[in-house]
């Protein structure tokens, strides 16, 4: 009986147990890992996502594309970086894209994105990014993803606050973070000179709306601040922009307690309707400078790099009513507009707020010389005056906002790693989440424009530590979906970004994918060294460069044996993809190439410089799995001693008399 | 927090455990730190690097409550963010100069809130180590509000009020131990 009792109590233990294990397995599910709504970011095999998600690369010097709600990385775009998985900066077409007047710099900081608009909506022509070493301004064309365009910015250092963008695309600008004297002043003077040597400017960048092309139309000399982040006036501000700002006490070393010494900074306003009239009325100045310019040309595939040595600055001691200095607390990071305009959202990292300021308030004051003295002779606006309000303890660290299409905010805060959600109007707190770690952008679907789409913000972290398999000392860095068509934010999708993402734009997928740029058509090609045929192939020897023009076609290399090369000669793969068909990209690689592989698209014409160093035999294949005879593509170079006599002598095949050897025949001839 | 972080662990293992042994359905273990479980960054298990500033007070004898209060105050994730911090620790003696129901009443979840704002002035964003603490400047803390600090002959006291006794470094920040708590000025 005893025993019996024993037993039953065991098995209702264990039925208990049971129960309460199954229980305690549940949330251990997909579903329940993200709160139950991970199916929202779930985006089945083989269809689309809703939106680009067009993603800053920090430190990689690239933009990585992504789908959003999937977060599936679709594409890396080599901006201001060498990138060896195409050749970008490596082939002798696109080297000159990453030209400075410091030379080749093959490296920098992207930081921010800023897509074109139209009416302060997307309209899905070009996304611009940012240069933060060497200051430089890009442009990547949306219908191919190519970086297609890179200006230099002169007067500058460190292009932090860019590449924001006015509502029309009319301009998009270029803050410097780093004052420094002006190119055209003798910059070796002591640093602790800086109150005295060191200026700020702001450069207005205007974009030609047919082809996209970029010029510094006027750079405004600025107190010798340092700028953070930037963004336009839009709506009822139209014509105005907006640049944070920290360090206005103008110290030059220790910043990280320097610069923290006052109360508040200034989030400057320029009035670039008025900067305009002045550039008009001839109030700008001349100044010698040297920046490059350089474009590709997507006809020749060829990119050129021009200095340009002049740029017009205006000085706003000669231009009143252009520039006022907004208060704004403790070293403001982000500055950012809300879809209105009415709005100018202060995010001071250090501060315990985030002020609001209203454009209304701000032209009020304006009227009435609410002024709080000067700053360098620009009129200090009166903070009270031009405070909306202020959001109170809204978190710690709080660094950028962003928009939804319902009047909220969300801002991102560093130090408590959440993302923030706030009324605008009445500046309460309406919900908060946790992000894993420490956020720094944060990014909503049409965040920064007139018209945000909402239903996604994008949390993109800093610190990774346990949110994947661990990598050793060197993680990923971690973004993380949250649906934010609710009233709460709800986490539906944690993902792994490339480089170190800073901001981001999302753009509703129809608004580009229709306009894919799917082949180069090889009869609009007008590269100099293009073969339309296998019949145009040729070497020709030009001193001790060597010029080859090359095919590329399922399976095989046109020429694929060539002989002459001398040890000493520069030999230049000029090698044209015959294919017409959309993914068919052939690639180049030689033996010893110091360089990189060239991944050559379909119609399209890219180099490969090659050096001979030494006698032998080199061979060279297609880097591109094309075709099920791709591994047969390929083909050898011979080398002969520097004062041989071996003569140029290519062929692909047998040597019969055919079109291509008859071509073959006429350029041995005399060219060796 | 480490008793905290060993029951989490033990109740992790428990519930793998048990997934293991008692079904057959769980074919794949999921993160242990899943979202929605809302595990911060102080929930990161790392015996390797430096400790941060809340696991160098958590190993402090001499700062239990402070450490309880960081607790209480919900603090602890934010505290071992990248910083960097400077964190002004009152010891257990300090807070026993503070009325015991002052203390009570601060810990109790009503007033969350208030403590978050003391605890918050007790930290400055940015790692001011001792040759930092300039004389006679002020420092803003996380909460908003200054504190003064008067450094004579390297004799440091905040807001002419608590010595700090010691400083220690951390990986994210640096405590300076103090022997009074710090009150934010009431506006």
């Amino acid at each position: 009986m005893l025993l019996k009792k024993t037993k039953l109590l065991l098995t209702a233990t264990t039925i208990g147990l049971i129960l309460y294990t199954m229980q305690s397995c549940k949330p251990r599910t997909a579903e329940a890992a993200a709160g139950g709504d991970a199916e929202k970011a779930y985006v089945a095999p083989g269809k689309y996502d809703e939106f680009y998600n067009i993603v800053s690369g920090g430190f990689n010097g690239q933009i990585g594309v992504y789908g959003l709600p999937s977060g599936r990385l679709i594409k890396i775009v080599p901006v201001f970086s060498q990138f060896g998985e195409n050749g970008y900066g490596y082939s002798e077409e696109s080297k000159p894209m990453l030209e400075t007047s410091h030379g080749f710099v093959p490296w920098d900081d992207l930081h921010h994105i800023a897509l074109s608009t139209t009416n302060g909506e997307h309209d899905g022509r070009w996304a611009f990014a940012n240069g933060n070493n060497t200051p430089r301004l890009a442009r990547v064309d949306l219908t191919t993803f190519k970086t297609v365009e890179i200006l230099e910015l002169p007067n500058s250092a460190g292009n932090h606050s860019s590449p924001f963008i006015t509502e029309n695309t009319e301009y998009i600008v270029a803050g410097t973070r780093f004052s420094i004297p002006l190119d055209d002043e003798d910059g070796d003077v002591p640093i602790d000179t800086y109150k005295d040597n060191f200026k700020g400017t702001i450069s207005f960048v205007s974009v030609d709306q047919t082809t996209g092309n970029m010029d510094i139309a006027f750079q405004i000399k600025t107190p010798g601040v340092n700028f953070d982040l930037s963004r336009a006036g839009k709506g009822i501000s139209h014509g105005w922009f907006f640049f944070s700002s920290y360090n206005t006490e103008k110290a030059n070393t220790l910043l990280e307690v320097n610069a923290s010494a006052k109360d508040k900074d200034f989030i400057m306003a320029v009035n670039w309707k008025k900067a305009e009239e002045y550039v008009k009325a001839g109030k700008g100045k001349k100044q010698a400078v040297r920046y490059a310019h350089n474009v590709l040309d997507e006809s020749t595939h060829m990119t050129t790099s021009t200095i340009k040595t002049e740029v017009l600055v205006l000085d706003p001691a000669d231009c009143p009513d252009m520039l006022y200095m907004i208060p704004c607390p403790k070293s403001p990071h982000g500055t950012d507009t809300d879809p209105t305009g009415e709005y100018i959202v202060g995010s001071g990292k250090l501060a315990a707020i985030i002020p609001v300021f209203s454009f209304t308030k701000m032209q009020k004051a304006i009227a009435d010389k609410k002024f709080d003295g000067h700053y360098d002779g620009i009129p200090v606006l009166n903070y009270d005056a031009v405070l909306y309000g202020e959001v109170k303890k809204p978190g710690l660290g709080p660094l950028h906002t962003e928009f939804d299409d319902k009047g909220n905010a969300y801002t991102s805060m560093f130090v408590s790693s959440e993302i923030v959600k706030w009324n605008v109007k009445d500046l309460k707190i309406l919900d908060r989440v946790p992000t894993y770690y420490s956020i720094g952008h944060l990014s909503i679907p049409g965040g920064p424009t007139k018209k945000p789409y909402g239903k996604y913000v994008v949390a993109y972290n800093k610190i990774t530590k346990d949110r994947y398999l661990p990598t050793g000392p060197e993680l990923a860095h971690s973004a993380q979906l949250y649906d934010i068509s609710g009233e709460k934010m709800k986490l539906i999708l944690d993902f792994p970004t490339t480089g170190e993402p800073h901001y981001a734009e999302s753009i509703p997928a129809e608004k580009i994918m229709k306009k894919q740029v799917k082949i180069y058509k090889i009869e609009d090609n007008n590269h100099p060294y293009v073969s339309k045929g296998e019949g145009q192939t040729k070497v020709e020897r030009k001193g001790n460069q060597v010029h080859v023009w090359m095919t590329a076609i399922r399976s095989h290399l046109t020429p694929d044996n060539i002989e002459g090369v001398k040890v000493g000669d520069d030999v230049y793969f000029h090698v044209t993809n015959l294919e017409q068909d959309w993914d068919v990209p052939h690639g180049l690689a030689i033996k010893g190439g110091n360089t990189a592989q060239i991944l050559i698209m379909p119609g399209e014409t890219q180099t490969l410089k090659w050096k001979a160093d030494k006698v032998g035999i080199f061979p060279f294949y297609c880097t591109d799995f094309c075709s099920a005879l791709h591994q047969e593509m390929q083909g050898y170079i011979r080398v002969s001693p520097a004062g041989s006599n071996v003569p140029i002598y290519f062929h692909t095949g047998k040597k019969p008399a055919s079109s291509t050897a008859a071509t073959t025949d006429t350029n041995n001839k005399g060219t060796n | 927090m480490k008793n905290v972080l060993n029951l989490a662990c033990t109740l992790m293992l428990v519930s793998i455990f048990s997934c293991n042994n008692e079904t057959t359905t769980t074919t794949k273990e999921e993160s242990t730190t899943a979202a929605g479980g809302s595990v911060g960054q102080s929930g990161v298990v790392d015996d390797e690097s430096q400790k941060d500033v809340v696991k160098v007070a958590s190993g402090s004898a001499d700062h239990t409550t402070l450490v309880a209060a960081i607790k209480q105050a919900q603090l602890v994730d934010a505290l071992t963010n990248a910083g960097p911090f400077t964190v002004f620790a009152p010891t257990n003696a300090a807070f026993e100069k503070l009325p015991k129901e002052t203390l009570d009443n601060l810990m109790k979840d009503e007033n969350r809130e208030q403590l978050q704002d003391i605890l918050q002035y007790h930290v400055y964003l940015g790692i001011l180590k001792e040759g930092l603490l300039i004389d006679g400047y002020t420092y803003n803390q996380v909460n908003g509000g200054n504190i003064s600090i008067s450094n004579k002959d390297g004799k440091i006291v905040v807001n002419n009020a608590a010595n700090i006794i010691t400083s220690i470094p951390a990986s994210n920040g640096v405590i300076h131990v103090i022997d009074a708590v710090l009150l934010p000025p009431t506006n």
